[in-house]
């Protein structure tokens, strides 16, 4: 392992519906409260109750934005967790587990895939090794010096339940989570204040609830305490005076989105993008007046064209989805564009085509973004790295929209969306509304209006429909400047010139840093290039290289659409080593970069399993690059 | 000074077919604005993809040609975002029953404040030809190589099942009636639905304007043609409710009534309740100021540019230290 070890990693794992978002939540809380830095990964399947899920915490005294491939101790509510993670639990680490499950038999496990199960005998047969129980399984860990703490949860629930008079087993089973999370924290020796307010924070709003929770976490926090002791592990609070707040990515965006002045959002429901447009609707009232509207559309074709009819009126509208979702949205997007309306589409990808890969993460759909639609027509593609740039740019993706009146995605991933990661208050003073050349019943007084008139920079002034004194028309087919349908030939051709010169002012006003962000040293010999998610874990990997003396860039492409080609091509034109790094099969930034530059990357790190890119995996691939031991492509293939 | 019927035309050149009962259909809307008096920077129109799609190039209002069955959507956005819009949305039969039919389903449950009219041909004119969705089942129009073998969907039948408040029949060729059935439609408090038995005297030689209006079967007394087309009103048929216990009683009548076809086909109002909420006063109901303060009145910047929204208290929320 090489990442830091003074950081601690906590996983709990269980089926769905039993509460494994609840007790991440809490302990990341707790960990907050504390003043440590915390960053989750959020792990699901495509089901409502039963299947796998898991939540990964990473706790640290410094701001982290990337998860590792190790857990220090984990903390199973089932058999299934415990077989899947066992072997990623470090050496000197824990489990926790419940005595219930220690006679189950591995294979006998219904919701472990056959694929799986093959897997997992395969590898057990490759160390020699022949468990058939989950004890058995542990007994080979305990070698490895994990650490196993068997917990008898049911005798304790029901303790518990006697004490409040709770008898019904399903309600207090569903405090397994909470039981779980008091004895990692007993384990831990963590200051206990900061749980129970943590738990506070999570129930308070049922009191029975929350008092039944609290005695729940006491009781198994004063077990564990009592029963394992001092076990080596301990997370000590830290001072801080930092303002810090907690958040996922997708409600990174919503606020982002408020700042910003959207007033519309249109959505159909699609992980992971819909926790976004539910967070706006509960928010939707604003606290110094006015309000945003979030209509749930009957499919993502009306979620497109509804939001694109509101940006009429002049208000700032978007709307939100994934993957499938956008292939619907495509036929909007081309009207959007032909009609020079501002429309913002907040894209969250997960993996592949179709349904795909419904809860996984994926980068796959860059191409797609930029590519979507029939017919040519101008669009700006913005990508964040992280949560809080997820904050600054779907407010700033208003700014592209309205100054040059077409259509903006955000692209985000699965990652980000459901990531999530203390940091320091959000500062909405920065967030600036341009609104581009917008005009009001007074501008056009008198005049002639003409919606598409031919200018110099290709953007003709907006006037929201409604506007007293005027009318103008607008038409998916090609037209005029007055907005009226034409076939004629130059027509056509002086029009689609003004609409593509949009994209040519946007890529000469809109300063490189908001395009470009630049990492580490220009002339050093390896420069990396991605966009999305892996920032986080590319920036810890090349921390890590410098210490072991190898030196590295990283260009975090954040709008690949128009591409700022004279940077990339003055950077990477100087180094020895151009190394792509991407969660897709083929390579999508380093084909555009080709396409645009001419420039060809000479390494590819490449990953597509549905899982975010890791600290370490990251690392590993760059430090065989570095040590010329690497081949042109390595496919990652890290978390579970 | 009062608004005349020049003052919502345009220049742009029709280039409907001749005797297309689209004119009919832009002259009667024309003249139902003129007798509101609506501003033409008040109206806004939608229209989907189709003849009847270019309408909007033809009125002097805000005109908004969108998608192949979108413009519902389309038209919602603005509403929503500009209640005091007053927003038409146009749609052909096989733009708003074949491919824009979902769209048509959910806008029934919203109860917009909006106007809806379906220019209903039976063909989709502007590929030459083929048979809509409203084309009854054995139908053979002579752009078509065989009969239609699909049953022809109900729209006054569907727009009673999702929701719709107001639903009228109307004809392209009764100026008169068509133009009072529209005002009728845009004073409705909530989503209207206007059906228009629309001619197409290119590809529909079957639902034609003697076949409407009779020529067929004359009256062997007077030797006068026996019109099929009917007025409801003119039967003392009502369909409007007044109170609530009538809705069962009044959605069964006009359903009855909508199923009439062939020798006699009712026009006029099927069906009219402003009883049930508009989906403006739901959204009242959760932001209180919302008509007052609707999203396209709000101000998002201040004098120097930087974001009016506060997000403070949410921020609050979130903080963990």
């Amino acid at each position: 392992m090489n990442t830091k070890k003074i950081d601690f990693i906590w996983m709990a794992g269980g089926p769905q519906g039993s509460g494994v978002d609840s007790s991440a939540n809490i302990f990341a809380r707790a960990c907050c409260y504390g003043g440590l830095h915390v960053y989750g990964k959020r792990e699901y399947s495509s089901n409502i109750k039963g299947l796998h899920s898991y939540f990964q915490i990473r706790v640290s005294p410094e701001k982290v934005g990337a998860m590792v491939d190790r857990i220090d101790l984990l903390c199973t509510f089932d058999a299934e967790s415990l077989i899947r993670h066992i072997w990623e639990v470090t050496p000197g680490g824990g489990i926790i587990c419940d005595t219930g499950v220690l006679e189950t038999k591995i294979f006998s496990i219904p919701t472990l895939p056959p694929s799986f199960q093959e897997e997992f005998r395969k590898n057990l047969d490759e160390k020699g090794l022949h468990p058939e129980t989950v004890n058995d399984l542990l007994s080979e860990r305990l070698k490895n010096d994990v650490r196993i703490y068997a917990v008898p949860y049911l005798d304790m629930l029901k303790e518990i339940g006697k004490e409040v008079g709770e008898e019904q087993l399903s309600k207090l089973t569903r405090m397994i989570n909470v039981l779980t999370l008091g004895v990692s924290f007993g384990l831990v020796n963590y200051d206990k204040k900061n749980v129970e307010k943590a738990i506070n924070n999570i129930f308070g709003k049922k009191p029975s609830i929350l008092s039944m929770n609290l005695l729940a976490f006491n009781k198994a926090y004063d077990y564990a305490r009592e029963k394992f002791g001092d076990t080596g592990f301990k997370l000590n609070t830290t001072k801080t005076d930092e303002e810090r707040i907690f958040l996922q990515g997708t409600q990174a965006v919503a606020l982002g989105k408020l700042a910003g002045g959207c007033r519309i959002q249109a959505y159909y429901p699609i992980t992971p993008a819909a926790d976004e447009s539910e967070y706006l609707e509960e928010k939707q009232v604003l606290e110094n007046g006015g309000a945003i509207i979030v209509m749930q559309t009957e499919d993502e074709i009306a979620a497109i064209t509804l939001a694109t009819g509101a940006a009429l009126t002049g208000v700032r509208s978007a709307t939100s989805t994934s993957g499938p979702g956008f292939s619907l949205m495509v036929e909007g997007l081309g009207w959007a564009g032909i009609n020079e309306v501002p429309v913002v589409i907040n894209y969250y990808q997960r993996g592949a085509p179709a349904t795909g890969l419904p809860t996984r993460h994926g980068q796959d759909d860059l191409r797609f973004a930029i590519h979507a639609s029939h017919g040519e027509f101008p669009r700006i593609i913005l990508c964040s790295g992280d949560i809080e740039e997820c904050f600054y740019d779907a407010a700033r993706a208003f700014n592209y929209a309205e100054r040059y009146q077409t259509p903006v995605i955000h692209l985000i991933d699965k990652a980000l969306a459901n990531s999530n990661m203390s940091c320091k208050m959000l500062d909405p003073s920065f967030v600036m509304i341009e609104r581009g050349e917008l005009l009001n019943e007074a501008d056009i007084s008198g005049k002639n209006y003409r919606r598409f008139e031919f200018t110099d920079t290709g953007i003709s002034p907006r006037l929201p429909i409604g506007t007293p004194g005027a009318v103008f028309w607008n038409t998916g087919d090609e037209h005029s400047e007055t907005g009226h349908i034409t076939e004629e030939s130059t027509m056509r051709t002086r029009m689609l010139e003004k609409r593509m010169k949009k994209l040519d002012t946007a890529d000469r006003e809109i300063p490189l840093e908001e395009k470009i962000k630049f990492f580490g040293d220009e002339d050093a010999p390896a420069i990396i290039v991605s966009w999305g998610s892996p920032k986080g874990a590319i920036l810890e990997a090349m921390d890590m290289l410098k210490k072991e003396g190898y030196r590295t860039g990283f260009l975090q492409v954040r709008m690949p659409h128009p591409l700022p080609k004279e940077y990339i091509t003055k950077v990477l034109g100087k180094t020895s080593k151009k190394i792509d790094i991407e969660g897709n099969y083929s390579g999508q930034l380093a084909g555009i970069i080709r396409e645009k530059t001419g420039i060809l990357m000479d390494y590819f790190v490449l990953k597509w399993n549905g899982r975010p890119m890791s600290t370490d995996e990251v690392y590993d691939a760059l430090l065989r690059i570095m040590q010329d031991k690497a081949q042109i492509r390595q496919v990652l293939n890290g978390g579970s | 000074m009062a608004l005349k019927i020049a003052d919502y035309r345009t220049q742009v050149f029709n280039d409907w077919c001749p005797g297309c009962g689209n004119f009919g259909i832009l002259t009667s809307l024309q003249m139902a604005l003129v007798d509101l008096q609506l501003p033409p920077s008040r109206v806004a129109i939608f229209s989907g993809i189709g003849c009847h799609a270019k309408l909007p190039h033809f009125m002097n209002t805000y005109g908004i040609h969108t998608l192949h069955g979108r413009a519902l959507p389309f038209a919602i956005g603005a509403k929503l975002a500009d209640p005091g819009l007053e927003v038409i949305v146009h749609a052909g039969d096989g733009d708003g029953l074949g491919i824009g039919a979902g769209h048509f389903v959910n806008t029934g449950r919203r109860n917009m404040d909006m106007t809806y009219i379906i220019h209903d041909n039976g063909v989709y004119g502007l590929t030459k030809g083929q048979p809509s969705p409203t084309l009854k089942l054995g139908v053979k129009t002579k752009a078509i190589p065989k009969p239609n073998i699909n049953e022809g969907i109900n729209p006054i039948v569907l727009g009673l099942a999702t929701g719709y408040t107001f639903i009228a029949r109307s004809y392209c060729y009764d100026v008169a009636h068509l133009k009072e059935t529209i005002k009728k439609a845009i004073n409705h408090k909530g989503m209207a639905l206007v059906i228009i038995q629309q001619c197409c005297p290119t590809y529909n030689d079957i639902n034609t304007k003697d076949w409407y209006g009779g020529e067929d079967r004359r009256d062997p007394a007077t030797g006068k043609p026996v019109p099929r087309l009917y007025k409801l009103e003119e039967t003392g048929y009502d369909g409007v409710v007044r109170k609530q216990e009538e809705v069962p009683v009044k959605t069964a009548a006009a359903f009855t009534k909508a199923f009439e076809w062939g020798d006699r086909i009712p026009m006029g109002v099927f069906y009219q309740n402003e009883l049930v909420s508009t989906f403006q006063e739901r959204i009242s109901d959760r932001i209180a100021d919302y008509l007052k303060m609707p999203p396209s009145k709000q101000v998002i910047a201040d004098r120097e540019g930087k974001s009016a929204t506060s997000i403070k208290r949410l921020l609050e929320e979130l903080k963990v230290t």
